[in-house]
């Protein structure tokens, strides 16, 4: 990332030759957070046009084909069609908290992106506390589906956002608890560490046994975090309409729409930060060029996406007694003995180091 | 210990489950079971059991194997069929014979059940692969399916 970094020093003298200190923070900060906003805006796009063609893929369909080559402007062209639309409000509805609700998702979202490490120094905020500050982000975002389910004053919605509210603190444990684990190995919460602790192999294999039960409650707790299949009462379509977001029309619901993808993106990202070395090449083979951390990074994710796809069309959809079955009587205690097991392994010192 | 045995078990459905539609994704390229309608419209040909529309064939000698026996009209539950039969000379045998003069099938009211497939009893009637059944005026529906000027397949009843 030496060009990048290049650029973004000259900037940096740059603009401190023309501002104050302070008023030059400023603008760099808001220079990143836009770059951070196009960059995942068009990413959440994309994901969307993935998720179709896998889908289609996966039924034996051909997918969206039509609009650009091999389909590939779709979600640009959803996405402007979206933004032309009128944005309706239904007559009782509570306003302020209805215009709300898209924002906390969506912002909420985009902050958790500003935490990972897409290369050794390709990083916007290495926060201390990051895995913390990872989680209590993401269950902030509960709050906006809540508000919009509550705001739009239909019952369908309403239902859809208190399902969403039990799901999201129930599967929130589960999460927590599971990285929880990883962090007893690597002994720091902050990101960039943890990406550093695994040079001598991935978690996934230096916590053997415990790792792998961990990464699989991970991607259960994480498919329900981010309310998809099987795991989408929250929208259940056959039940529910569209759930929550029963009542919104054009950005807004592409808000939500978006935020959901960015969202699953978030969680994946998480999954290979923790437990698939980050941006570290696998057994270091490009260790000499630190731009292709980049690379790695989202061919891993993209990978553990495809995984949460691969879920969404596979299984039936729960209901909402066997999922809180699910995690209260499966997830969390073995979860709990899970925590244990790999606190022995590393007091003993039986992780796999290369 | 049913915990972990239920546990064990569930992973290995889950498992199996992703395998299967894992095979269909691995194979999306070549099974895909979508046509391309408008498109592929000069090649497309509809499977063997697709019901388009009730058709009468004939032979080169433009002969029907249809004897006017109305099974068929009593057959259909909504009066898609009329036969407008007569009695005639059969200039064969010079004797008196029942031959159809029209057979009248209305499509606009056809449910596509089959029953009159399943009646005829000289298979004179069978289902055509055509999909493409829109018209602009409705009375296009109504269609003969004997030709004209064609006759029965002589030695039918035998």
């Amino acid at each position: 990332m030496y060009i990048a970094m290049n650029i973004t020093k000259n900037i940096h003298e740059w603009l401190l030759a023309i501002l104050p200190e302070t008023a030059a923070s400023i603008v760099e900060m808001t220079l990143i957070a836009l770059v951070y906003l196009a960059f995942f805006a068009i990413a959440g796009l994309f994901l969307v046009l993935l998720e179709r063609k896998v889908a289609a893929w996966f039924q034996l369909r051909l997918g969206p084909n039509r609009v650009g080559f091999h389909g590939l402007m779709q979600t640009i062209a959803d996405a402007l069609k979206l933004v032309s639309k009128e944005l309706t409000v239904t007559i009782k509805a509570d306003k302020f908290l209805y215009n709300l609700a898209p924002y906390f998702v969506i912002v909420t979202a985009l902050m958790a992106l500003s935490l990972f490490p897409f290369s050794k120094e390709l990083q916007a905020f290495d926060i201390n506390i990051g895995i913390f500050f990872l989680i209590a982000i993401s269950s902030i975002g509960v709050i906006g589906i809540l508000l919009a389910g509550w705001s739009s004053n239909n019952k369908f919605a309403m239902i859809g956002a208190m399902r969403s509210g039990v799901q999201t603190i129930s599967y929130e444990l589960s999460v927590g608890l599971s990285l929880m684990t990883m962090v007893l190995m690597t002994g720091s919460l902050q990101l960039s560490e943890i990406v550093e602790v695994q040079k001598h192999g991935w978690l996934i294999v230096q916590g053997h046994i415990p790792a792998i039960i961990a990464f699989m409650i991970y991607m259960i707790a994480g498919t329900a975090e981010t309310n998809r299949a099987p795991f989408d009462l929250v929208e259940a379509e056959s039940e529910l309409g569209a759930g929550f977001h029963t009542e919104y029309s054009g950005m807004k619901f592409a808000y939500f729409f978006l935020a959901e993808f960015i969202n699953m993106f978030i969680i994946s990202a998480i999954a290979t930060t923790v437990f698939f070395g980050g941006y570290l090449s696998p057994f270091g083979i490009t260790e000499s060029i630190p731009l292709l951390g980049v690379f790695w990074f989202l061919a891993k994710t993209l990978v553990l996406i495809f995984l949460m796809m691969w879920f969404r069309w596979t299984f039936p959809r729960l209901r909402i007694d066997q999922l809180l079955v699910l995690e209260w009587k499966y997830l969390l205690p073995l979860n709990l003995m899970n925590l244990v097991l790999m606190a022995l392994i590393v007091l003993l010192k039986l992780t796999i180091k290369f | 210990m049913s915990y972990f045995s239920d546990i064990y078990h569930a992973i290995g459905s889950l498992l199996t489950g992703m395998s299967v539609t894992g095979k269909y994704f691995l194979h999306a390229r070549k099974g895909a079971i979508t046509q391309e309608y408008p498109d592929n419209r000069a090649t497309l040909k509809m499977f063997d059991r697709f019901r388009g529309e009730v058709v009468m064939p004939h032979d080169e000698n433009n002969q029907h194997r249809c004897t006017g026996c109305q099974k068929c009209e009593l057959a259909c539950p909504n009066g898609s069929i009329e036969i407008i039969w007569d009695r005639q000379i059969d200039p064969e045998t010079g004797k008196k014979k029942k031959l159809i003069d029209q057979h009248i099938y209305h499509l606009g009211m056809c449910t596509m059940c089959g029953l009159c497939i399943e009646a005829c009893p000289t298979d004179a009637i069978k289902w055509a692969q055509n999909f493409e059944n829109s018209v602009y005026d409705r009375t296009y529906l109504t269609r003969v399916l004997n030709k004209p000027g064609s006759r029965v397949v002589s030695g039918l009843e035998d």
